[in-house]
C-alpha cells in the first residue's frame, strides 16, 4: 500500500504539468515564420559571421525581414543563392564565387631573417617588432593568424607562408580582415594567374628583401595580350576581369613572382 | 628621511656594474644616421638633400606640427642619403645619413638664446630639441606648457632609475650636479612652478649626497629618496609616491599639478642656455654579459650602435640578443646598423644563455602579477582577454592604462608573455579606434 501513495503523488504532479504546459504553448505561443526556417536551412549553416549578421540564423532572418539580398552569405556559392531566390520569389544578380588568395611567397628559401622571433605566435605581435621577422616588410609573417581565425580549416602554413587550400577555402573573409599586412585578397576562384608578391619598395630594395618579389620591371604588362597587368608603387597586379589566364605574364617574369594558382594548388 | 614607496612592483638584479665608470667621449663615427621621428609625435620633414654640407647643430628636420621638435646635425659633413627606414616598431621613419668631415665646425648662429618671458622660454626649449631623455621621448616644450585648465604646482625630477644596468642618470647627477639644479631653477622661474621634487632611488647614497648639497641654498628644490624597486621611475608611480597624488586613468601628471622630468633633460636644458648648443649627443650605458668592458660613452646621435659596441672593446661571445633601453623595458634591435637617438640611455648585448626565453606554461591563476602590477590592474585576466581577442572587454578591464613595465612577466612562474600579450591588446584597441 505504501507504495501507492508516492506513485501517485507523482502520476498527478505529472498529469497537472503536462496539461499546464500544452495549455501555456499555445497561449503563450510565439509565431515563427516558417521561411525563417526554411531560408535557415538552405544557408551553409557555418555560423562564420562573414555576412555580418549574428551567424546564420541571422542572416536568414534578415533575408526574410529586411529583404537582405541572400548574396551577402560568401560562403554558399552560386547554388546556394539561386536556390534561397527562387523559394523568396526574388531574382537573383550574378554571383561570382570568390576565395582568399595570400599574395606572398616569402617562404624561407626567398628571403631572410632579420632576427628570431620568439614570443606569443601571433603574426600582430611580430609586425610590432620593426614589421616582422622577414627581411621583406610587406610579407607574409608565417605565424598563422590567419589560420587561426578560419573557421574552414582552409589555411596551412607551409615554410613561413600561409598558403589557402582553395577546396576548402568558401571566400568569408575572415582571413582577409586578420592579416596586420594586408596581403589576402578576394580573387574569384577562376582567375588562375597571380603575382604572388606584396612588396612596394623599388626592384632593388624587393629583390634584397626576396628572391621572388616584384620589381616593377613591367614585363608582365607589355606581355599581356589583354591588358589585364598595372603596375604601381613597383607592383604588378592583374585584373581578374580583363585576365584570360593564357601564361604569358608568367612566362616572361623575370623574378618569377606570377604562377598559375590553380597549378599550385594541384601540386 | 622618510623613505617612500608605492604598493606592487619587483626587485630585479640591479646590475649596476658601471655605477664607478666615469663617461667617456666617443670620438666622430664614420657615418650619422638621423631619424626624423625621435620622439612622440609628428615626425620632422628633412631641411636638407643628397650631397649638402651640413654643421654641428644646424637643424635639418622639422615640422610646423606642434608636438614634435626639431632635429639637428650632430656633425659636420655632407649629406649622403635621405630615405626611409625601419628603425623600431613598425613605422617607416626618413633618415638622413650623414658623413662627417672630422671638423666638427659648428654652425654659426649658435648662440645663448636670449629669455625674458615664459614664451621665450618655451620657444627655446623647442628649439634645443629636448625630448623627454628618460625614454618615452616626450617633446619638453608641450610637457612644459600644460593645459589651461591645471594648476601645476610640482616639478618632480626623475632620477629614480629603476632599470637595471643603467646608469646614465646617475653618472649625470656625479657629474653634472650644478647643472641639475641650474636647470630645474630656470624651469621652475620661467614656469612658475613654486617647488621642485628630485626623486632618486636609495641605492645611490653618493648621488643623493651631490644634490643634496648642491640644492642646501635653494628652499624650492628638496631631494627626496625613494625605495629602490622596479618600476620606481615611472612616471606615474613616481608621482603617487613623492606627493600622494594619483593620476587618474587617461590623464596627464599636469591634472594632478605635477610635470615630470627626466634629471639629464633639466641638466641639459641648462647647459643650452648657457651655451646654445642643441641636443646632439647622449650619455649611454654600454653593459650586458657580451660586452668586454662595460662603460659610460658620451655618443653623438646618429652614431651606429656597432661603432659604440666596438668602442666598448666589441663582445666577449656571440651577443643573443641587443636592447636599446633597460632590460625591462627596452626594445630588442636586429640590427647592428640602427643609430642611438636622443631618449637611448643604455644599450645592453647579451649572450644566447642570458637572452633566451623560458618556454611558456599555462596560467595557474596563482596572482603574482596581480600583486606585481603597480598600476593595480589584473594582467593574467587581460592575458587571457587578448589571447581569446576580447579587446573590447579588455579595453573595459583597463588595459590601455598598463605602461608596458614588464613587472608582471618577470614574476610569473609559468613565464606567461603577458607584457607581449597586452602590447597586442593595445595595439589592436587603437587600430579599432581608428577604424
Amino acid at each position: 500500500m505504501s507504495v501507492i501513495i508516492p506513485v501517485a503523488i507523482v502520476s498527478g504532479l505529472g498529469l497537472f504539468f503536462g496539461v499546464g504546459l500544452s495549455i501555456a504553448s499555445k497561449v503563450f505561443e510565439v509565431k515563427v515564420d516558417e521561411r525563417i526556417e526554411k531560408v535557415r536551412e538552405m544557408l551553409p549553416g557555418a555560423n562564420c559571421g562573414a555576412c555580418g549578421f549574428s551567424g546564420c540564423d541571422g542572416l536568414a532572418e534578415a533575408i526574410v525581414n529586411e529583404g537582405v539580398a541572400p548574396d551577402r552569405c560568401p560562403v554558399g556559392g552560386a547554388s546556394m543563392v539561386k536556390q534561397i531566390s527562387g523559394f523568396m520569389g526574388i531574382a537573383s544578380g550574378e554571383v561570382v564565387e570568390k576565395e582568399a588568395r595570400v599574395m606572398c611567397d616569402g617562404r624561407f628559401d626567398n628571403i631572410q631573417l632579420k632576427y628570431k622571433y620568439e614570443g606569443i605566435e601571433d603574426c600582430h605581435a611580430a609586425n610590432l617588432l620593426s614589421g616582422g621577422a622577414g627581411t621583406c616588410n610587406f610579407g607574409c609573417l608565417g605565424l598563422g593568424s590567419c589560420k587561426a581565425v578560419c573557421p574552414f580549416d582552409a589555411i596551412v602554413i607551409e615554410n613561413g607562408v600561409a598558403r589557402i587550400i582553395s577546396e576548402k577555402c568558401t571566400g568569408c573573409g575572415k582571413c582577409v580582415e586578420e592579416c596586420p599586412k594586408h596581403i589576402i585578397h578576394m580573387v574569384p576562384v577562376t582567375s588562375g594567374f597571380t603575382v604572388f608578391c606584396s612588396n612596394k619598395d623599388k626592384g632593388a630594395v624587393a629583390r634584397k628583401a626576396c628572391k621572388v618579389a616584384c620589381i616593377g620591371c613591367r614585363m608582365c604588362v607589355k606581355a599581356c595580350p589583354s591588358d589585364a597587368i598595372t603596375v604601381s608603387d613597383f607592383l604588378a597586379v592583374i585584373d581578374p576581369e580583363k585576365c584570360t589566364n593564357c601564361g604569358e605574364c608568367a612566362k616572361v617574369c623575370p623574378q618569377k613572382c606570377i604562377s598559375d594558382s590553380r597549378v599550385r594548388v594541384t601540386a | 628621511m622618510k623613505i617612500r614607496s608605492f604598493r606592487g612592483g619587483v626587485h630585479p638584479p640591479q646590475s649596476k656594474n658601471t655605477l664607478e665608470c666615469e663617461t667617456i667621449k666617443m670620438g666622430i663615427p664614420e657615418k650619422v644616421v638621423i631619424p626624423m621621428a625621435q620622439h612622440i609625435g609628428a615626425p620632422c620633414k628633412p631641411l636638407v638633400k643628397k650631397g649638402d654640407t651640413v654643421k654641428v647643430g644646424q637643424v635639418i628636420g622639422d615640422t610646423e606640427s606642434y608636438v614634435s621638435a626639431p632635429v639637428h646635425s650632430s656633425v659636420s659633413g655632407t649629406v649622403t642619403s635621405v630615405d626611409t627606414r625601419i628603425i623600431s616598431f613598425n613605422r617607416p621613419i626618413t633618415c638622413i645619413e650623414i658623413k662627417p668631415d672630422g671638423l666638427q665646425e659648428v654652425k654659426e648662429d649658435i648662440k645663448p638664446p636670449v629669455i625674458s618671458n615664459r614664451d621665450d622660454f618655451l620657444k627655446a626649449v623647442r628649439e634645443s630639441g629636448l625630448t623627454g631623455l628618460g625614454g618615452a621621448g616626450f617633446p619638453a616644450h608641450v610637457k612644459l606648457n600644460p593645459p589651461g585648465d591645471t594648476n601645476v604646482d610640482t616639478l618632480i625630477i626623475n632620477a629614480a632609475e629603476c632599470e637595471p644596468y643603467i646608469t646614465s642618470d646617475y653618472r649625470e647627477c656625479i657629474e653634472n650636479t650644478e647643472n641639475i639644479v641650474d636647470g630645474i631653477r630656470a624651469v621652475l622661474k620661467w614656469t612658475g612652478i613654486s617647488r621642485a621634487i628630485i626623486g632618486i632611488e636609495d641605492n645611490k647614497p653618493e648621488a643623493i649626497r651631490k644634490l643634496e648639497k648642491a640644492s642646501k641654498d635653494f628652499s624650492e628644490i628638496t631631494v627626496q629618496s625613494v625605495k629602490t624597486i622596479y618600476p620606481q621611475g615611472a612616471e606615474k608611480i613616481l608621482i603617487r609616491t613623492l606627493t600622494g597624488r594619483e593620476v587618474p586613468s587617461g590623464k596627464l601628471p599636469a591634472n594632478v599639478g605635477c610635470i615630470v622630468m627626466n634629471v639629464t633633460s633639466v641638466s641639459f636644458l641648462a647647459s643650452y642656455l648657457k651655451t646654445g648648443m642643441p641636443l646632439i649627443k647622449k650619455r649611454v650605458t654600454v653593459d650586458g654579459s657580451s660586452v668586454k668592458n662595460p662603460a659610460n660613452v658620451e655618443v653623438l646621435i646618429g652614431t651606429p650602435i656597432e661603432e659604440v659596441f666596438n668602442f666598448c672593446g666589441g663582445f666577449t661571445t656571440e651577443p643573443g640578443k641587443i636592447i636599446m633601453g633597460g632590460p625591462m623595458m627596452g626594445v630588442a634591435f636586429y640590427s647592428m646598423d640602427l643609430p642611438v637617438i636622443k631618449n637611448t640611455n643604455a644599450l645592453l648585448a647579451f649572450s644566447d644563455v642570458h637572452a633566451g626565453l623560458p618556454e611558456e606554461t599555462s596560467c595557474i591563476r596563482c596572482g603574482r602579477c596581480v600583486k606585481a602590477c603597480p598600476m593595480n590592474l589584473l594582467p593574467f585576466e587581460l592575458d587571457r582577454l587578448v589571447r581569446a581577442k576580447l579587446y573590447e572587454e579588455a579595453g573595459q578591464n583597463h588595459i590601455l592604462d598598463c605602461m608596458e613595465c614588464g613587472s608582471c612577466s618577470y614574476t610569473c612562474p609559468a613565464k606567461r608573455r603577458i607584457t607581449q600579450s597586452i602590447r597586442i591588446g593595445k595595439d589592436a584597441l587603437k587600430r579599432m579606434a581608428n577604424k
